[in-house]
């Protein structure tokens, strides 16, 4: 067992895990972080992307281990300081961005890193950066819609299909 | 997955030396390797992370060169290395985002997969394969499915590529996984014109030479519309039969060649 220390969602955390432990497993059962979903563990559905140093990782494809001292922030620490819903989840419930749910974590990840590297986004770039994660309920028009409200943009013209 | 001991070195030297240890095999992104392990078609019994390395990391472009540290990522490529248009294009369209912000262009080429990108690029740039022991020749490198020159314990180190007067790639996904179904990837210099193929041959990525002879002539699409790709060791599985991937070839070179 290997002790390896993260910032998560501003916190310090450490604990101690083997090398095989996957930063997904991490979050889930170690720190009992469990919005963040494992669907696949194959690296296909992007159910269980995080923020690592910022940038969009699929957690069941990273090592705890190999992550140690990165700073890692989760569906959990998405609220705002009073517990209210963030701007990208609160535009997931307006535009009813999702169905049974089990993909919308991811979903809201990945949508926030694209803002952060995209303010504005066509519809075209929404679509392309998702590319990776996969919603089985099929409710891609609504999570698109809600991901192009998040960046302030007049949806009132898209329909849902 | 099967347990493994992990060390992280944060130099080549102390990496060469990690890998030396029994079932030792290196680790970079992990976008591949993981999933194999995942699967227990892969069980080391040490993994040695690249990812560490300074010295591995980074986008240099000098003298008509673009050299690339071997463990920076998709994503760093795609929004680095401007020098060579058509390579960050290749790269920011590689897996989806959250791959191309851990899969390095290393893991990539030291993996040869047999519908990666990165392969194509490489070998229709004649680019050079830099290890920690020497450099190797795009054109000597790769050697079959997932196998190229690399000795046991060898590690890339970084990657040159002599920017072309003219490239680009096209490839035609396979629309769940994202590889190239078929990719052609097309580089016009002085010399001539090379054009690397990757998805479709059973020995992985290859070199269509009767297209490069007729571009070298004419650097045209059209040019190309009485060649026919051979079907001879294309890869026939559920997601094409060989002489579908042959037409691939022709038409994904041919829209490579109208980017370029």
């Amino acid at each position: 067992m290997t002790k390896v220390t993260m910032t998560v969602n501003g916190a310090t955390v450490s604990g101690e895990v083997e090398g095989r432990t996957l930063l997904s497993s991490f979050l889930r059962e170690g720190l009992a972080l469990t919005g963040t979903h494992v669907g696949c563990d194959t690296s296909q559905c992007g159910a269980c992307v995080v923020h690592v140093d910022g940038k969009a990782v699929k957690s069941c494809t990273a090592f705890a281990v190999d992550l140690d001292g990165a700073s890692v922030t989760t569906i959990e620490g998405m609220a705002n300081a009073d517990g209210s819903l963030g701007v990208v989840q609160q535009a997931f419930q307006d535009h009813h961005g999702l169905q049974c749910g089990f993909c919308t974590p991811g979903m809201v990840m990945s949508a926030a890193a694209l803002l952060a590297e995209n303010s504005k986004p066509t519809e075209a770039e929404v679509r392309h950066y998702l590319e990776g994660n996969i919603c089985r309920c099929t409710g891609y028009h609504n999570i698109i819609k809600a991901v192009l409200a998040a960046s302030g943009q007049d949806v009132s013209g898209i329909a849902a299909e | 997955m099967h347990n493994f001991e992990f060390v992280k070195p944060s130099s080549i030297a102390d990496a060469v030396a990690a890998l030396r240890q029994e079932d030792a095999q290196a680790l970079s992104g992990g976008q591949t390797l993981m999933p194999t392990m995942k699967q227990r078609l892969a069980a080391p019994s040490v993994l040695v992370s690249l990812t560490g390395i300074a010295e591995m990391k980074g986008i240099r472009a000098s003298g008509g060169v673009v050299e690339i540290g071997a463990a920076t990522t998709h994503a760093e490529v795609a929004a680095g290395a401007g020098a060579y248009p058509a390579l960050t294009a290749l790269a920011g369209n590689i897996g989806d985002p959250a791959v191309r912000n851990r899969g390095t262009i290393g893991g990539s080429l030291a993996n040869n997969d047999p519908a990666a990108d990165y392969p194509a690029a490489a070998l229709a740039s004649g680019a050079t394969i830099v290890t920690n022991a020497r450099e190797i020749a795009a054109d000597d490198f790769f050697q079959g499915l997932f196998t190229t020159a690399l000795e046991e314990g060898e590690i890339i180190t970084a990657v040159r590529f002599p920017v072309p007067e003219r490239a680009a790639y096209a490839k035609f996904q396979q629309p769940a996984s994202r590889f190239a179904l078929t990719g052609a990837f097309v580089a016009k210099t002085s010399a001539g014109v090379r054009v690397a193929i990757t998805g479709a041959g059973e020995d992985g990525v290859f070199r269509w030479t009767d297209a490069e002879a007729a571009l070298s002539g004419n650097f045209s699409a059209a040019v190309l519309n009485g060649l026919a790709a051979p079907e001879d060791g294309l890869i026939g599985d559920l997601h094409g039969t060989p002489a579908y991937r042959a037409n691939l070839v022709k038409v994904m070179t041919q829209r490579a060649v109208a980017a370029a």
